[in-house]
């Protein structure tokens, strides 16, 4: 990548690299179709990148490893792909790559009730999976708002969250294992089925790597028992900071509910004439609280909660009656991005995380600094854990709209770090947050993360001049090629 | 002495040249080892720093005892998930990376720690990770530094996520079938067994534990118990599922697991032979840890890593740690 060849000599190796990949893994796998590269520029994010080389579309783990061979011989990078709903931009090629795209590499290939794991591969889509686990009781507790359309590799590459990691955890905490293709095409398994496998945490390290470190081939995800029972509360309150002290004072308790989300008033009233689940249009915020557990303690526990939620003030609170209600308040939650688009054609959605005693200073702040750019904002977040997603509204057909979008979302990040939090939560740093990296780090602390990243990829080859900021660590370039926008 | 201070000091004494090796509690002191060579012996820095039990969340030095740590978050009704033995310390238990018997219902100690405070090769305080429970900002060094012994640096002072000590706890134990009890319960802390007694840790709110009692009394488990039994010697890792051979008279013919023939993966040796043996061992069901002599320890653990597993555990100790000088004679590889 060092070197900067001709423009002949580069659209020749190109030839050679398309047909070398065609020869290995077979001409239908492998999309040079202009449109079909064009597409792969992008992900969910803002970010648009480099138009790539291919679109290699592999159905096997051999595959994989014989487009990364490839990749070598002609000292180009790739960039591995599964659903493309990241929104830090992750999955934007940013040179001249390969595009690795998971989703055919879509089976299922093993449930083990046994050891209480399932073997899938990357390209398995959440909810596709939690439909598959369902029969034998069991889940993959993490469960991202883009569940239905993200895949279990994108899961790893972000370790990524969901309403229900507050108890549960994050993804790292359910993976056990995962075969890895990794930057020169050796093949490792990182991790075991067994709980203390030799050596360091390799597997732990590779998860959140964001697909710098290789391509997860096959992935050994943790089973946990659907729980039992559950109850949901919805609590309604006329006072935001009454709202942010009465998720501290469940959390102080010593209650860790399942899920602990937040809605701000203005989206409960949008969320409201979009799907119609009785949330208040007048309301402050509304907070959803999920319990699960066995049934027999769970009416005390939910009468604890509900005894602190009415010691803060609260208009109303309701306990889901039914599924069916239960279903409904959740649905409410998870159309927040739909309500939102008939509010404004564009959005920015947020992610930080900040100590939940901080919570109610950050949100005014974030607020101020919003409409400082005369801009709009609502909120829908992970109460329970700190973690925040101000969604920013406007319409980039406005002129300059992107740049006031973007200078309140670096405003909204420094608040967010001066109040003692991080960059992100559960989004990733990919090429957004990247030169924020420094606001969070010092330079010391970054080095010692480009060792990990080299260790795993010595020549840089794997979703480069993503994560860590420009001149950290030597397989990075000087700058981000021309032709890349935001 | 100012929180910094203590962390520039230890920095300091680390230097930059010269082996090191940290002592803790030398509770697990041979482990991935014994350390060899000659090194200057040294102490992380010791204290509580602060203990935020709203946030969930403990700031505590490596040098600091378990023990101390423990009577400190149980005055605010908290707990980590670290496991040690008397005189444990703080970041040795993180160092070895070995969880408790708890580990089914609290998790493994590498999801306890938050952030790290490090002293790398170079002499330099470097932090890994963040202060909050939900955190993919950069690559996660903290789950690398777990288990890794004090290979990759040296850890200072850390950030551990804490749980609240439940309602109600109760160990109760009987002669049953300890696959059947962990399928009947939703979520118990701990299941042991020694192939003739099962032990379960039951927890949770006063109504739920009393309910949970009765399933298991209900199943044959109907004896209060102190605690778990005492620990046997000796310590094994396998796939959750192969416990069950534990109960067979005779060494079982073991069917591969998909995965255990995956690339790099290190295959188990034989070991059914220690059902001959009763008694002789306890082992953590659901979770696959078994301790105990289980008669075979002539045979080696596991089989030697693949290659390019260990070129990759080689580039990581060269990037981090170039000279060697930290904790010589150690070696996560060895470390099972």
């Amino acid at each position: 990548m060092a070197r900067e060849p001709t423009h002949t000599a580069r659209a020749s190796d190109d030839r050679r690299l398309v047909a070398e990949l065609r020869g290995a893994i077979g001409a239908d796998a492998v999309s040079v179709d202009p449109t079909a590269r064009r597409l792969h520029r992008r992900d969910a994010s803002t970010f648009q990148g480099v138009t790539p080389v291919a679109v290699c579309f592999p159905r096997a783990a051999e595959q994989v490893a014989a487009i990364i061979r490839t990749c070598c011989r002609h000292d180009r990078p790739f960039v591995t792909r599964g659903s493309g709903t990241g929104l830090a931009g992750g999955a934007v090629p940013l040179a001249d790559a390969v595009v690795i795209v998971t989703t055919r590499m879509n089976r299922i290939l093993e449930i083990d009730v046994g050891d209480r794991i399932a073997w899938v591969e990357p390209g398995v889509l959440n909810l596709d999976l939690a439909r598959a686990l369902e029969p034998f009781g069991l889940q993959f507790a993490p469960d991202p708002s883009s569940q239905a359309a993200c895949s279990i590799g994108g899961n790893v590459a972000n370790n990524s969250g969901g309403p229900h990691c507050l108890a549960a955890g994050v993804t790292s905490a359910h993976i056990m294992a995962v075969e890895v293709v990794l930057p020169d095409g050796d093949t490792v398994l990182l991790g075991g089925i067994d709980p203390e496998p030799d050596g360091l945490d390799l597997r732990g390290a590779f998860v959140g790597s964001e697909g710098t470190m290789g391509v997860a081939t096959r992935i050994a995800v943790r089973l946990t028992p659907l729980p039992p029972a559950v109850r949901t509360l919805l609590a309604v309150f006329d006072d935001l900071d009454a709202a942010a002290a009465a998720v501290t004072s469940i959390i102080a308790a010593g209650v860790v509910p399942a899920a602990l989300e937040m809605i701000d008033g203005p989206l409960a009233a949008a969320v409201e004439d979009y799907v119609g689940a009785g949330l208040p249009r007048d309301a402050a915020a509304v907070l959803l609280v999920e319990l699960d557990g066995d049934d027999a303690g769970l009416d005390a526990l939910a009468g604890r909660v509900r005894s602190l939620i009415d010691a803060h003030a609260a208009r109303e609170v309701r306990i889901a009656v039914d599924d069916d209600e239960r279903a409904l308040w959740w649905k409410a939650r998870k159309s927040a991005f739909g309500a939102i688009a008939r509010i404004a054609p564009d959005y920015y959605l947020h992610d930080t995380v900040v100590p939940r005693r901080a919570l109610v200073g950050v949100l005014r702040r974030v607020r101020e600094i919003v409409e400082a750019h005369d801009l709009r904002v609502y909120n829908v977040f992970h109460a329970g854990d700190g973690n925040l997603h101000p969604l920013v509204v406007f319409d980039a057909r406005e002129p300059g709209v992107m740049e006031r979008v973007r200078s309140a979302g670096a405003d909204i990040v420094a608040a967010s770090l001066d109040a003692g939090g991080v960059l992100s939560g559960e989004h990733g740093i990919g090429i957004e947050k990247r030169d924020h990296m420094s606001s969070q780090f010092s330079d010391d602390d970054l080095r010692a993360q480009a060792w990990l990243r080299e260790a795993f990829d010595p020549e840089g080859r794997s979703n480069p001049h993503k994560i860590l900021p420009v001149g950290v660590g030597c397989a990075e370039i000087a700058s981000v090629p021309d032709g890349v926008w935001v | 002495m100012s929180a910094a201070a203590a962390l520039e000091g230890f920095a300091a004494e680390v230097g930059t040249d010269g082996a090191v090796r940290v002592v803790g509690g030398r509770t697990q002191w041979d482990v991935g080892g014994p350390p060899s060579g000659e090194a200057r012996e040294l102490e992380a820095p010791t204290g509580v720093v602060d203990i935020a039990p709203d946030e969930m969340t403990v700031r505590v030095r490596a040098g600091t005892p378990l023990a101390t740590l423990e009577a400190e978050l149980r005055e605010v009704g908290q707990r980590v998930a670290l496991h040690g033995d008397l005189g444990a310390t703080v970041g040795g238990v993180l160092a070895v990376g070995r969880s408790g018997v708890r580990r089914l219902g609290d998790g493994p100690v590498r999801d306890a720690l938050l952030e790290a405070r490090v002293v790398t090769a170079e002499g330099r305080l470097v932090t890994a990770g963040g202060p909050t429970v939900k955190n993919v900002s950069g690559f996660d060094l903290p789950r690398l530094l777990v288990g890794s012994l004090g290979t990759l640096a040296l850890i200072a002072e850390v950030i551990l996520r804490t749980r609240p000590i439940p309602v109600a706890t109760v160990w109760r134990s009987g002669e049953i079938d300890p696959f059947v009890l962990l399928d009947s319960m939703y979520r118990p802390t701990s299941v042991l067994w020694d192939g003739r007694t099962t032990w379960a840790c039951l927890e949770g709110e006063d109504d739920d534990v009393a309910e949970q009692i009765l399933v298991a009394a209900s199943l044959g488990l109907h004896r209060d118990s102190a605690g778990p039994p005492p620990l046997p010697a000796g310590r094994r890792s396998v796939a959750p599922s192969r416990l069950r051979e534990l109960a067979r008279p005779s060494p079982p013919v073991l069917a591969v697991k998909p995965g255990a023939s995956r690339p790099g993966t290190t295959a188990r040796t034989e070991w059914g032979a220690a059902a001959r043996h009763l008694g002789d061992f306890v082992a953590e069901v659901g979770v696959g840890i078994v301790h105990g002599n289980l008669g075979d320890e002539t045979a080696p653990a596991h089989d030697p890593p693949a290659e390019p597993l260990r070129r990759l555990h080689d580039r990581l100790k060269a990037s981090f740690d170039p000279s060697g000088r930290l904790n010589p004679g150690r070696s996560p590889l060895r470390a099972r």
